[in-house]
């Protein structure tokens, strides 16, 4: 089996410590965005330098998705939310790995996760980013 | 600026037409409408088309169809606000004295099930994160968090606006619903149910647009104001979800109210009714809360007291909304049109509301794009 490719490039990184997001952080106006862009989608400044953020947030909206959107290739159903990661001032809308909305709240503690989501037409796993409750909550 | 009116309007059916193609649609609706507006041909001198899914040069397609090109027509995409975006256009050139007469049509024939669009890049889309109706579900999870709406509520919205299309010919649905059954049918995304949302169709709308007055009641475009979102305040490609998970950015239907209700100089309490867009039921709740139909957060209070149904101080989607009618994407804009000249020319049979003088209109989508209009006699 040959190793799982990322979904799309530059959008997260698996460190010896963990996952992370790449996340951008404008050098003119100093806001966070995610994916990192070339330009800042609040001020048009091309001045962005990468930055590694997560793995920590806390969830706050989700819900869950039963019927296959287009396009998608995971497997169904998934959860979908709103993520505020901690310590950074960024919220990023995300695939959650927990589908069982009884086990979903607002607050509920969550962790970023990179894990395969399918096999794509030349048999290489796909990898995308998710989060997943806290192993503590 | 002079004054702009409304000369005509035409409307086809909002549903599903197997047999018939989106020029035929539309060719319906435009004749309606210059028949009404008593316009030979000739008698205008720009069209604007709005269309999202209609594809290349939708606008000349109709208008070949019945020998009117000649003119400029210009096909406008502004997601769901499409048919506001082009009423817009053409407001202006009337107002601004570049041409007297200017034709409006929407049209369009959307594909069945979950709305796929270009929006989204492809990892998007693999990756799950392009569910158009999921992230109506954190709308309206924000919206019940933050504004005191339960389920129940939602269910209150989906069955008044489907009460109210019962009376009306060009809906889709026609059937009206009670709590339970909208309750009760499937979660598409929790906590919305299928009878909460509004199904993606087919339809076309016209609107004639004039620098004199029509008619013995004469309608008239007050204001029709289009705005797009803030930075940072809707999902983007790269930006973060502000507009979706907090409130500290305007919105693009804030600002667009803002100022229209400024260039009508009316305010929400001038109103007599309104069209606002209600592509699933927290979406009609949260149009009321920034159209400032009611107060900000008081969003489920109104709907348990009763508002926006016929014969309350302000109806809502008398039409029955998009929940009744489906959402034709170019042509729903101009379809609250079409219903409001109706209604302020007292020409809305069943569904009439009493003394309309003062109307207001409200589209909001992919973009994002709103349009708040206001239409007086």
């Amino acid at each position: 089996m040959p190793p799982p490719r990322p979904i799309a490039n530059g959008l997260f990184d698996t460190l010896p410590e963990g996952p992370r997001l790449r996340a951008a952080r404008c050098g003119a106006c100093a806001r966070l965005h995610f994916p990192a862009s070339a330009t800042c989608p609040y001020c048009g400044s091309d001045a962005s330098t990468p930055t590694l953020v997560g793995p920590e947030g806390r969830l706050r909206l989700f819900t869950v998705v039963a019927n296959r959107p287009p396009g998608y290739r995971g497997p169904l159903p998934y959860g979908f939310g709103v993520v505020e990661l901690d310590g950074v001032d960024l919220q990023v809308i995300t695939r959650l790995t927990q589908s069982d909305l009884a086990r979903l709240r607002p607050g509920l503690p969550v962790t970023l996760v990179i894990e395969p989501l399918f096999t794509d037409d030349e048999g290489t796993a796909v990898a995308s980013y998710a989060f997943a409750p806290a192993a503590a909550s | 600026m002079r004054p702009v009116y409304i000369a005509g309007v035409g409307l086809h059916p909002f549903g599903r037409f197997a047999d018939r193609n989106l020029t035929a649609l539309g060719v319906e609706a435009v004749r309606g409408a210059l028949r009404d507006a008593g316009v030979a041909r000739g008698g205008f001198q720009a069209a604007f088309c709005g269309t999202v899914y209609g594809g290349v040069a939708t606008g000349h397609k109709v208008l070949t169809a019945l020998g009117l090109s000649g003119v400029p027509i210009v096909n406008v995409e502004a997601g769901c606000a499409s048919g506001g975006a082009a009423l817009s256009l053409a407001a202006a050139q009337v107002a601004s004295g570049q041409h007297d007469t200017v034709l409006v049509l929407g049209v369009e024939k959307m594909p069945r099930g979950m709305i796929r669009s270009s929006f989204f890049e492809p990892w998007r889309e693999e990756a799950g994160l392009a569910a158009t109706p999921a992230y109506f579900a954190l709308r309206a999870q924000r919206l019940m968090l933050a504004s005191e709406v339960s389920v129940h509520d939602l269910a209150a919205v989906s069955v008044k606006n489907h009460r109210h299309g019962v009376a009306n010919p060009y809906a889709m649905y026609r059937k009206a619903l009670s709590l339970e059954d909208v309750l009760a049918s499937a979660v598409v995304c929790e906590p919305l149910r299928i009878l909460m949302l509004c199904a993606p169709n087919e339809g076309a709308a016209a609107v004639v647009v004039s620098s004199r007055p029509h008619g013995t009641t004469p309608v008239r475009i007050a204001a029709a104001v289009l705005c797009s979102h803030l930075a940072g305040s809707v999902l983007g490609e790269h930006t973060p979800l502000d507009g979706l998970a907090s409130e500290h950015v305007a919105t693009p239907t804030e600002m667009a109210a803002r100022g229209a209700y400024e260039m009508a100089s009316v305010g929400p309490e001038d109103l007599d009714l309104a069209e606002v867009q209600d592509t699933d039921a927290a979406r009609e709740i949260l149009s009321a809360e920034e159209l400032g139909l009611c107060p900000p957060r008081g969003g489920g209070r109104w709907v348990r007291d009763g508002g926006g149904a016929m014969g309350s101080r302000l109806p809502v989607n008398a039409s029955g909304g998009l929940l009744s009618k489906g959402e034709p994407l170019g042509a729903s804009a101009l379809g609250q049109i079409v219903e409001l000249t109706w209604q302020l020319r007292g020409q809305a049979g069943p569904r009439q509301v009493d003394r309309a003088r003062v109307a207001l209109a409200h589209t909001v989508g992919r973009g994002a794009n709103a349009c708040v209009a206001i239409l007086t006699r």
